[in-house]
C-alpha cells in the first residue's frame, strides 16, 4: 500500500524534468521561444511570400495561435508515451502510483507552455490587437487540454508497455496531426462536409478557440467550449480507467 | 502478528525476450500455441512476525528479488495472495529513482518522496539524512560524479530515515566500504530492537547469520526452507558445497 504524498512526489518529478531540461541548455528558457518563433517566420514566409496569401502580420499571429498548442500537443503525447519505459526503473522498484509518471511528464511541459503563451499573447498586443475580456477563457480552454492531453498519454504510455511500437505510431500520428489541423491554414478553408470530423479533436478546437480569442477578439462558440469541455474530461476519464485495467501486469513487461 | 503473510504465492513472468513489438503480438495470436511461461515462484507460502528479521538466500536466478518485489508492492502475484501491513521502505536495487544530473540534495528530495516521506517529514529530516551519508560538500554535486559507494550511501540513508516498518535490503550493504558497512549495520541493530521487520538478501553469509533471526531458502522458484538463521544457511551452505564438489 502507497503511504506517502502524491502531489509532494508529482511535484518532485517535474521539477525534475524542468532541472533536467534547462541544466543541459545555455541558453535555458529562450529555446522555448526560439523554436516557435523561427518556424512562425519560416511558415510566414512560405505563406504569404512564396504562395502569396494574406498579409504578413496578420498570418504570423494566426500560425503562432496553432504552433503553440501543436508544439504543447506533441511534444506532451510523445514524452508522456515513452514516459513508462523510460522510468522502467522507478515503475519496478518504487511504489509511487503509476500514474503519477506519465502525468508528470506532461505537465512538465507547461513551463515550456507558459512561456509560448506569453510570447503570443506579446505578439498579438503587438500587432494591436489589444486586450479583451475573452482572454479570461483561455486558462480554462488550457485547463481542459491540459486534461485531455494526461488522458491520452496515460492510454498511449500503458499501451506503450505491452507494445513498444505505439512510441513510432504517435510520432508519425504528430506529423499526420500537423497537416489535418487547422495550423498553416485557417478553419475557414476546410470544406463544411468536414467539419464534424474537426468538432470534436480538441486540438483544432484548441487553436479555433485562440484564433476567436486573440485574433478575432471575440468569444468563441459555445459548442465548441461544451464539446472541447466533454471531449477532454472523456479522454481523461478514458486514460485513467483504462491504465488502471492495464498497470497490474506493467511489472512483468517492463 | 505477522506483518508479511503469503499464502501460496506463484509469479509466472512470460517469455517476452522479443514479444514486445506489434509483429511479434500478431504472430502470437494467429500461432495459437500456448507459450509456456517461466515460474519465478512456485506456491510461496510463509508468513513473517514484527520485528523479526529474515534472511532470503538462494543461487542466481532462485526468485529473492521476484519474492521481495511482490512483499514491496511494485509487483503482483499471479496467484496467491500477499499481505503487508505498515510502510515498506525498499532498496531493491541502488539508487532507483536517481537522476545522474542532479546533485545529491536533489535526488534525496525526490528519492524521500518515492520511499513515502512527506514534505513536512523530508524537510524535518533533511540535515540529519546529509549527516547519515558522510558525504559532506558532496552533497550539492551531479550525481553521475558519484562512485557506487557514494551512491549507496544516499540510498541507504534516505530508506532508514523514511520510518518504515518494514525494511527490503536486497545486495546493497557489499559496496560500501567498511566504516559506512559499520554504520549501516548499526542502524539495521537500532531498527530491529525497535521492532521494526527486516528482509534481507545478500550472498555474505556472515552478514545474515549476525543480522537476522530467521532464513528462507529458494531453490528455482520453490520454498526449499523457511526455519531459525543457522539452520538454513547450515543447509543451504551444505548444499552448495555438495554441488561445487560434483
Amino acid at each position: 500500500m502507497w503511504t506517502g504524498d502524491t502531489w509532494f512526489v508529482l511535484s518532485n518529478l517535474v521539477q525534475k524534468d524542468f532541472k533536467i531540461r534547462y541544466r543541459n541548455m545555455s541558453l535555458g528558457m529562450l529555446w522555448s521561444v526560439l523554436n516557435p518563433l523561427v518556424m512562425m517566420s519560416v511558415l510566414t514566409f512560405v505563406w504569404t511570400q512564396v504562395l502569396k496569401t494574406g498579409t504578413m502580420s496578420e498570418y504570423a499571429i494566426n500560425v503562432l495561435c496553432g504552433l503553440v498548442p501543436f508544439n504543447f500537443f506533441a511534444i506532451s503525447w510523445v514524452t508522456g508515451t515513452n514516459s513508462l519505459v523510460e522510468n522502467a526503473g522507478l515503475i519496478k522498484r518504487v511504489l509511487v502510483p503509476r500514474e503519477i509518471v506519465p502525468v508528470a511528464s506532461v505537465l512538465s511541459n507547461c513551463l515550456h507552455l507558459f512561456v509560448q503563451v506569453g510570447l503570443v499573447l506579446l505578439l498579438v498586443v503587438a500587432v494591436g490587437r489589444g486586450v479583451n475580456r475573452y482572454w479570461l477563457l483561455l486558462p480554462f480552454i488550457w485547463i481542459f487540454a491540459i486534461f485531455f492531453i494526461c488522458g491520452l498519454a496515460l492510454a498511449c504510455a500503458a499501451l506503450n508497455v505491452y507494445v513498444r511500437d505505439m512510441r513510432y505510431v504517435v510520432e508519425s500520428s504528430t506529423t499526420v496531426l500537423f497537416w489535418l489541423v487547422p495550423i498553416v491554414y485557417p478553419f475557414s478553408m476546410i470544406p463544411p462536409k468536414f467539419h464534424p470530423l474537426y468538432d470534436y479533436n480538441p486540438l483544432a478546437a484548441l487553436i479555433m478557440a485562440m484564433r476567436n480569442i486573440l485574433v478575432e477578439t471575440r468569444a468563441p462558440a459555445e459548442s465548441l467550449l461544451l464539446k472541447l469541455g466533454g471531449v477532454s474530461v472523456f479522454m481523461f476519464l478514458f486514460g485513467w480507467i483504462f491504465f488502471k485495467a492495464m498497470k497490474r501486469r506493467f511489472y512483468e513487461f517492463l | 502478528m505477522s506483518v508479511i503473510e503469503l499464502k501460496a504465492v506463484t509469479k509466472t513472468f512470460p517469455h517476452h525476450t522479443e514479444r514486445m513489438l506489434l509483429r511479434k503480438h500478431i504472430v502470437h495470436w494467429f500461432s495459437r500455441v500456448k507459450v509456456e511461461p517461466f515460474y519465478a515462484l512456485r506456491e510461496i507460502s510463509f508468513s513473517i512476525e514484527r520485528g523479526e528479521s529474515l534472511a532470503i538466500v538462494g543461487h542466481n536466478g532462485a526468485g529473492k528479488s521476484t519474492l521481495l518485489s511482490l512483499i514491496a508492492g511494485v509487483a503482483q502475484p499471479t496467484v496467491g495472495s500477499v499481505h503487508v501491513d505498515g510502510r515498506v521502505s525498499a532498496l531493491l536495487e541502488l539508487g532507483s529513482g536517481f537522476h545522474p544530473d542532479l546533485t545529491g540534495a536533489e535526488n534525496l528530495i525526490l528519492n524521500a518522496s518515492l520511499m513515502g516521506m512527506n514534505r513536512k517529514e523530508v524537510v524535518a529530516k533533511y540535515d540529519q539524512i546529509i549527516d547519515f551519508t558522510g558525504l559532506g560538500d558532496f552533497i550539492n554535486e551531479p550525481l553521475r560524479t558519484y562512485s557506487t559507494g557514494m551512491m549507496m550511501r544516499l540510498a541507504f540513508s534516505v530508506a532508514i530515515h523514511a520510518d518504515p516498518q518494514i525494511v527490503i535490503l536486497d545486495e546493497v550493504l557489499a559496496v560500501g566500504d567498511a566504516e559506512f558497512q559499520a554504520k549501516c549495520r548499526a542502524a539495521i541493530n537500532a531498527m530491529r530492537t525497535e521492532g521494526r521487520t527486516l528482509l534481507f538478501v545478500s550472498h555474505a553469509a556472515a552478514d545474515v547469520r549476525r543480522m537476522c533471526d530467521r532464513a528462507v531458502w529458494l531453490d528455482h522458484g520453490r520454498l526449499m526452507m523457511h526455519g531459525p538463521v543457522a539452520e538454513v544457511i547450515d543447509a543451504y551452505e551444505g548444499r552448495v558445497a555438495a554441488q561445487i564438489a560434483q
